[in-house]
């Protein structure tokens, strides 16, 4: 079906870019909503997780025999229950090796064995029995050490992909990337300033509230079900079973309702133990994380290390851009180096450009997806650059970014030419904002980053029902982790033109619908939002041939305006115009039940640009920052419920905040993780933070019916920036290493007046 | 594991005192309840003192201030008489975690927890506190530093339970104030507490200080070279040198997660002055 795309914001809608309450909300905060460790069945039996203390540690044997013999313990399952199925699959046998360590326990909090138990108190005192003999590894957490030629060697089979030749040895490096073109030495050769530094992230955790959970119960026939908090239940469904050798369509996966998910629950961690331990029981098995292996165990993002060199001309503009990017992505290749490389520069027009990036193994848990993956911490890096040119040029900042600005039809640093995109918007509209102008108190500085998310858009299958009461269901298969049930709903009651109230969307199972890609990439507005159009179109279609049927007329003089089927003009005859309503009550006389369906893998989710301002006070006796402003400013191509685009807008500003001045992944020593927990890994909480301030821009995607973006992953990607230069413009140090939490800022700001005394 | 709520202290004295396995005092819960949840402790008893009568009483005496060893951080913060007597023993108390853990904890827990972070402790050394104690063997009265010996280590011996905190009559032109340092802004553990609580004379000068330190030793430490830099000063700068280096030299913390070492020195030099002055300013000195 053609899309009757916009090439601007001419469309009058009467609902979307409306505010109303979302369908799931009162379950939520009436607490009737079930999250993923809600779920009870008969006869269900605790499990338990057993997990290495060691950051390296070659597994010897297990011996589970005591354990076993405890009296309410019902399975003990370990490396010996999954036998290897992937058929060749790395990735697969990564996951695999993963969820249950196999010949090696690769970072602290592996999963080494498993327990099933009539209680949580006999499966916990059960692992206490299992006995595990080690063999101790030296290990490695550091990405920079990670990569010298000495140090621990994680996977004896692991050789650097990506170079011109196969090296020799294996290595910590899976891969090499290369982006760029033009030709960035002669690039250099043309500038009149050059400057070039170094910077480092840690590692930051997605944070969600809820730790993750499942509940599965295999049947000794093979079928079995799974209930579980996650961003794709259609994914944990093949990984699964794949993984176990089950049947697909044997398995069926619900998602619960998620307490945030942020791109860390987009692969599967416990699901295939509670599966395995429930078909070794015969009994359905309950699985749920305490926090602290939410972070010892789950998927963190990767720290990063990152060299930039930009050169630039005395009038302002940058003749070649280089940049190589490190990232460990813990214990398994993986790490988005690959997206940091492309993101790197994408918001600026050059001629010259090269970014080299670096995956790197090391002994952390395998990191996961973080929203935008990879694209915040090379901003940081680049971004720094930028603001620290301006001062070396003499120019604004801002006029700086603009004048370099990607726009239509710049060649993008990661190799597409871009269509309409909305960045010199963000930045003008900045320029412009009362919050560039506000007068700065004592101690204060303001910064500014600008940034850049691809988006995604995959497969979605949607369908939707119609009932004799005209009111209509649309079964979705994307989990909801930020308010895309209303906006489902808004879309499709614009184009049935019917009450938002009439239309509500459930989460179906695995078993109700084709396949859906997970909930990422900011694609579920964009593509499954899509679906439902289509889908709704589709029962537009179908309403028509009823009403057609009703009065006697060929369906192709029947049209659908506004809700009501008409006669297309004054030959089809004079008939009022019926309501979907009123089709929906007729319907079972007419041919039965009225559904739409849509099913398909979309395409041009365009991409998305930001622009972020914030001002701090830095407190220069104890290097505490506070943020005192903040202002995101977006290209959302068009906001369908302009307060979750908002809330998405400000979730990701925070999350930035948080890995900017006091996030981080502390290692000991020994190779352990220090702060697992929400007292020592420091999240922004409420009070830490004032109002975040939002615009939405809408400079229509050209590949969607409403022009349509995904909103919620290019809000993180300016804040580390756009903090890190507000603290540096406040205290005159560059700050190059993040977290800028306060020991580092006052160390850095005592290490200048040393420097300025002597 | 046993739950028992006593009415009196002598009975959970006796509770206590009997029980073989391994028995703790259950006030707020706001730390016990925690470790219980995580795994790093198993009891096979726990008394609650909540139902023991005065024990969720704030008294004014002749010579003080009694706190029955139950009152809540939100109960302190309601009480005007204790506000205005002991401000930063009471905003001391009200920093502790949330809302929510403010109407549950209680100063004598803090104290009892013993972690050299505790945030009322510094506060309530600084004010010269008292704790009474009730045993087997009867009353005693020991002042609030003898009771934390080490990170979660207490001198309190089997049986034993802290009734409630004395905090002694105000002399006039007193004022005290307690500041920590936190990277954010609530729901944090102090990387360094101060108390500091100081008498004036009628120009102004001061005549008493006690200043003591959290979380930059093993416990919370009383600093006499701190008070001892303020007193016969009005706190011009020079005293409030004095105090912030004193204040770095009693220092004697780890680099861990929270904070490095120096940092910690640092940082309880700049409370100290900070706190010195808002006690100052509460003394109705300038
Ligand atoms: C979310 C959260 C945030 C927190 N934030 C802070 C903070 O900002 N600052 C801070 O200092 N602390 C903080 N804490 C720790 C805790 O709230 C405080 O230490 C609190 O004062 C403990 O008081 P309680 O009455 O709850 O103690 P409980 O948990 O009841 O007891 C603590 C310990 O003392 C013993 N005990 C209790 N009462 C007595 C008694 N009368 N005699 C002898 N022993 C006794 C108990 O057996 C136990 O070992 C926080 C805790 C949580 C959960």
């Amino acid at each position: 079906m053609p899309l009757d795309n916009p090439s601007a914001n001419t469309r009058k809608y009467k609902l979307v870019g409306t505010r109303p309450d979302r369908q799931d909300g009162f379950d939520k905060v009436t607490g009737r909503a079930k999250f993923g460790a809600d779920a009870v069945a008969p006869g269900q039996l605790a499990g338990s997780i057993l997990r290495s203390p060691h950051a390296h540690a070659r597994i010897r044997s297990i011996d589970t025999s005591k354990a076993e013999k405890l009296a309410g313990v019902k399975a003990v399952v370990t490396r010996a229950d999954f036998p290897d199925k992937t058929a060749g699959d790395s990735g697969l046998f990564d996951i695999l090796t993963n969820i249950m360590a196999r010949d090696k326990a690769l970072y602290e909090g592996h999963a080494v064995a498993a327990v099933a138990a009539v209680s949580p108190a006999v499966a916990k005192q059960a692992l206490k029995l299992i006995k595990v003999d080690y063999e101790v590894l030296p290990h490695v957490t550091d990405v920079d050490e990670a990569m010298k030629p000495t140090a621990p060697v994680l996977h004896p089979k692991l050789f650097t992909e990506g170079l011109a030749e196969k090296p020799k040895k294996p290595s910590n490096i899976a891969r090499r990337y290369e982006f760029g073109h033009g030709d960035v030495e002669a690039g250099f050769a043309k500038a009149d300033i050059i400057v070039e530094r170094s910077f480092k992230t840690e590692a930051t955790h997605q944070g969600y509230i809820e730790p993750h959970a499942c509940l599965a119960n295999v049947s000794p026939d093979g079928s079995g079900e799974l209930w579980v908090c996650t961003q794709g239940h259609f994914m944990v469904r093949d990984y699964c079973a794949r993984l176990l050798g089950l049947e697909i369509s044997k398995l069926r996966v619900t998602a619960s309702e998620i307490g945030g998910g942020f791109g860390g629950k987009t692969t599967v961690f416990l699901e295939p133990v509670a599966l395995a331990l429930s078909r070794k029981a015969n009994r359905p098995v309950k699985l749920v994380m305490s926090r602290d292996e939410v972070f010892k165990c789950t998927g963190p993002t990767s720290s990063a290390s990152i060299d930039v060199k930009i050169g630039v001309t005395k009038d302002g503009l940058i003749t070649a851009a280089d940049a190589t990017l490190r990232y460990q992505g813990g214990a398994f290749p993986g790490s988005p180096a690959e997206f940091g490389a492309m993101s790197a520069f994408a918001q600026y027009h050059l001629d010259n450009v090269r970014t080299i990036a670096y995956d790197v193994v090391t002994n952390r848990p395998k990191q996961a997806a973080y929203r935008a993956p990879g694209a915040p911490m090379a901003n940081f890096a680049v971004e720094s650059m930028i603001e620290e040119l301006a001062h070396k040029l003499g120019m604004a900042p801002i006029d700086f970014r603009i004048k370099n600005a990607a726009r239509e039809g710049t060649r993008s640093s990661y190799g597409p030419v871009y269509g309409p995109i909305g960045l010199l918007a963000t930045l003008e509209e900045a320029r412009k904002h009362p919050h560039f102008k506000a007068p700065l108190g004592p101690n204060q500085g303001r910064g500014m980053a600008a940034g850049f998310w691809f988006n995604f858009g995959g497969q979605s299958c949607v369908s939707l029902n119609i009932p004799v009461d005209g009111t209509v269901t649309i079964s979705v298969g994307s989990p909801d982790i930020g308010g895309s049930r209303a906006s489902m709903c808004l879309m499709t009651a614009e184009e049935l033109g019917i009450p938002y109230e009439h239309v509500r969307a459930i989460i179906a199972d695995t078993s109700s619908l084709g396949y859906n890609d997970v909930t990422d990439g900011s694609r579920t507005t964009f593509a499954t939002g899509m679906a439902c159009i289509l889908a709704a179109r589709d029962a537009i279609k179908k309403l028509c041939q009823r009403a057609a049927r009703m009065w006697g007329i060929p369906e192709e003089a029947v049209t659908w305006e506004k809700g009501y089927a008409k006669p297309a003009g004054a030959n089809a005859g004079n008939f009022p115009p019926l309501s979907l309503k009123e089709i929906a009550a007729a319907s079972g006389g007419t041919g039965g039940p009225i559904a739409g369906h849509h099913e398909y893998s979309a395409d041009g989710a365009g991409v998305s640009f930001a622009t972020h301002i914030c001002d701090v006070e830095v407190d220069p006796e104890t290097g505490a920052t506070r943020i005192v402003r903040y202002t995101v400013l977006q290209d959302a191509g068009k906001a369908v419920h302009p307060s979750y685009v908002e809330g998405q807008f400000q979730g990701g500003a925070v999350q930035g905040i948080g890995w900017a001045l006091n996030e981080e992944y502390v290692y000991g020593k020994d190779g352990r993780l220090q702060n697992a927990g929400f007292l020592d890994y420091r999240i922004p909480v409420c009070s830490d933070l004032p109002m975040i301030d939002t615009k939405i821009l809408e400079i229509p995607n050209p590949g969607h019916p409403y022009g349509v973006r995904g909103v919620g992953e290019t809000s993180i990607v300016p804040p580390l920036a756009a903090v890190a230069n507000a603290v540096s413009n406040a205290v005159g140090v560059r700050m190059t290493e993040l977290p800028i939490s306060p020991p580092r800022l006052l160390k850095a700001l005592d290490t200048v007046s040393l420097a300025k005394a002597s | 594991m046993r739950y028992e709520s006593p009415t009196s202290f002598k009975a959970a004295a006796e509770l206590l005192s009997k029980e073989k396995g391994q028995a703790f005092i259950l006030a707020g819960g706001t730390d016990l309840l925690v470790r219980m949840r995580t795994g790093f402790i198993e009891p096979d008893l726990v008394v609650d003192i909540k139902r023991i009568g005065g024990s969720r009483e704030i008294k004014k005496t002749e010579s003080g201030f009694k706190i029955g060893a139950a009152v809540s951080g939100a109960e302190l913060g309601e009480h005007k008489a204790l506000k205005k007597a002991w401000p930063g023993v009471v905003e001391a108390a009200n920093l502790i975690g949330s809302k929510q853990v403010q109407g549950r904890c209680t100063m004598a827990g803090n104290l009892c927890n013993a972690s050299p972070a505790a945030d009322s402790v510094p506060a309530l050394v600084a004010a010269g506190a008292k704790a009474v104690i009730v045993g087997p063997k009867g009353k005693r009265k020991v002042a609030v530093e003898e009771i934390p010996t080490g990170p979660g280590k207490t001198s309190l011996k089997k049986g034993e339970i802290v009734e409630s905190i004395i905090l002694p009559k105000r002399a006039p032109k007193s004022g005290d104030a307690y500041l920590r340092f936190i990277p954010r802004s609530e729901m944090d553990i102090a990387v360094v507490g101060v108390g500091v609580n100081v008498t004036l004379d009628a120009k102004g000068i001061v005549t008493k200080a006690r200043v003591a330190l959290g979380a930059v030793a093993p416990t919370v430490r009383l600093v006499p070279a701190a008070a001892k830099a303020l007193i016969g000063t009005k706190m011009e700068d020079a005293a409030l040198d004095k105090l912030a280096e004193a204040c770095a030299a009693a220092c004697s913390p780890i680099d861990d997660k929270r904070g490095t070492r120096e940092f910690r020195i640092k940082v309880a030099g700049v409370l100290a002055r900070r706190a010195a002055i808002i006690a100052r300013q509460r003394a109705g000195g300038k």
